[in-house]
């Protein structure tokens, strides 16, 4: 079964995740501008996005122990899925940015609001891991460093689930759950860390 | 005394917007009061106080008991029973007791009265409520002089709300109101919205509006009012006090902790409704501010 779907998987091009990509993302706002998203149309989308990132983030990280455990190669996707995961990010700041505050207050926001402050700070360390996101980079900076620049991606799926788990009012399980599926991802590598021994071919 | 609150403009204080405003919107426009003596009347003002639609206040709501999706409680309410429904009020009043709804509806004048209304989420409506004051209520039922406070409960009913199956707040969901809030000529319980019953997602039959104060003051569903000595507690007041304080009061200088208060989306511009600024005790100033006088308003929040 596995090896079915590797083999099928083989025949399917990355470029397919970068085509269908926009879609969801034109698709909300067409909802959203037909009045097809309720009363509140902007935070709906807002808060769309926001939750797409965070499949996104959990797909990337799904790829290294999907393989190791499963034995479902997924490897070739990881790159597009990081790339459309800065996308939908910035998608969602957008929204926020110009729908939401409308450029109110912007800087007190980030400063003042924890929520936003952390979920900023997602956003920006995730800018070089998509500057780096070519091969021309990967060449440039070697692989050691790339990866290991590339290991940012476990504070920012932190931050990630951080962001939920402050922006809702009162004890809510959804963040709680997002919040436990990004660590249970991230434990899965804690042998791979820099300072434990490097046993396991597959590394990232 | 039902009728208290009056509209405050004439028709000759409008006139030039006069010609297309309708009678509704003239009512909506007492709030606007206080604006329109300082500063030229703004079209935008007049704009902003047009009820929001019956769809929209209908399928908006935040209702914890029935989920904390905005849509949740437009499709979970259903399953509450509001007929027969016995509000207990007791403490220090003169006539203890469990009386239906029916009974207390009997001995009240509803009226129409047309309110802004703004969530602590920074959104907005504007809504034609119906109901009666509940200085009215507390009245009837004789509160004694050693009362200071009103402490309201919504009902709790498991096998019909199934938000309370999730820890959300610690239920059943309470509020309070200082004795002279709860006297306000403002401080109403509506019963309906547009002039039809109100519906269960927004809080059948029977609920508290307090125009001035952030919405989940307003506490839906009310099964028990209680006349107390001390300051009640209030649910999401008891759940984060440092985000919630007893008051709650609309003001644009104190943000909440986590987003600024100084604007609002008021809900039905679509997609790209600009904000508006958001008032001071939301637009009920010169009506409620003496109520806090000598008060910092930054520390009793």
């Amino acid at each position: 079964m596995v090896a079915a779907l590797n083999s099928g998987l083989r025949r399917v091009h990355a470029w397919v995740l970068y085509a269908a990509a926009p879609f969801p993302v034109l698709w909300i706002y067409y909802l959203g501008l037909t009045g097809q998203l309720g009363v509140d149309p902007a935070k709906v989308i807002e808060h769309q996005l926001g939750l797409w990132s965070l499949w996104l983030i959990i797909a990337g990280l799904a790829v290294t122990p999907l393989r190791r455990f499963a034995g479902v190669n997924l490897l070739k996707f990881r790159r597009a899925i990081g790339v459309i995961t800065f996308f939908y990010l910035l998608a969602h700041l957008l929204t926020w940015l110009v729908l939401d505050v409308q450029f109110q207050n912007v800087w007190a926001d980030i400063v003042k609001r924890w929520y936003i402050t952390v979920g900023m700070l997602a956003f920006v360390l995730m800018v070089p891991l998509a500057l780096t996101s070519n091969n021309w980079s990967l060449r440039k900076l070697g692989t050691d460093t790339w990866r290991k620049l590339h290991k940012l991606v476990y504070p920012i799926a932190i931050l990630g689930a951080l962001h939920f788990l402050l922006l809702v009012k009162g004890f809510q399980w959804e963040p709680i759950l997002y919040a436990l599926v990004i660590l249970g991802l991230l434990a899965t590598r804690i042998r791979e860390l820099p300072w434990a021994s490097r046993s396991t071919p597959a590394r990232g | 005394m039902a009728f208290r609150w009056k509209n405050t403009l004439t028709s000759d204080d409008v006139t030039p917007y006069a010609a297309y405003l309708n009678r509704r919107q003239l009512m909506a426009g007492a709030a606007a009061g206080a604006i329109a003596g300082a500063m030229p009347m703004a079209s935008r003002a007049q704009d902003a106080l047009e009820p929001n639609t019956w769809e929209e206040i209908t399928s908006y709501n935040n209702y914890y008991e029935f989920g904390t999706g905005k849509d949740d409680p437009a499709r979970n309410a259903h399953r509450l029973t509001i007929d027969p429904w016995t509000v207990r009020i007791d403490g220090l009043v003169d006539k203890p007791g469990d009386y239906s709804f029916a009974d207390i509806l009997s001995q009240m004048t509803v009226e129409e009265r047309i309110y802004r209304f703004r969530c602590v989420e920074a959104w907005s409506m504007v809504i034609p409520w119906n109901g009666f004051e509940l200085a009215d209520l507390l009245d009837w039922v004789g509160v004694q002089s050693s009362a200071r406070y009103v402490a309201f409960e919504t009902a709790m009913r498991p096998e019909e709300m199934p938000g309370l199956a999730s820890p959300v707040l610690d239920w059943p969901y309470v509020e309070g109101l200082r004795l002279d809030e709860a006297m306000h000529p403002l401080t109403m319980m509506a019963t309906g919205i547009y002039g039809r019953d109100i519906p269960k997602q927004n809080g059948a039959p029977m609920r508290l509006v307090v125009p001035w104060k952030y919405g989940f003051k307003s506490i839906k569903s009310i099964v028990r009012i209680s006349l107390v000595e001390e300051e009640p507690p209030a649910s999401w007041n008891v759940t984060n006090p440092r985000e919630y304080g007893f008051y709650s009061n609309v003001n644009p200088n104190v943000d909440h902790p986590r987003w600024s208060q100084a604007t609002e989306r008021r809900i039905g511009g679509g997609l790209f409704a600009k904000r508006q600024p958001t008032l001071m005790f939301n637009g009920y100033e010169e009506d409620v501010a003496s109520l806090y006088d000598g008060m910092d308003l930054s520390e009793f929040i």
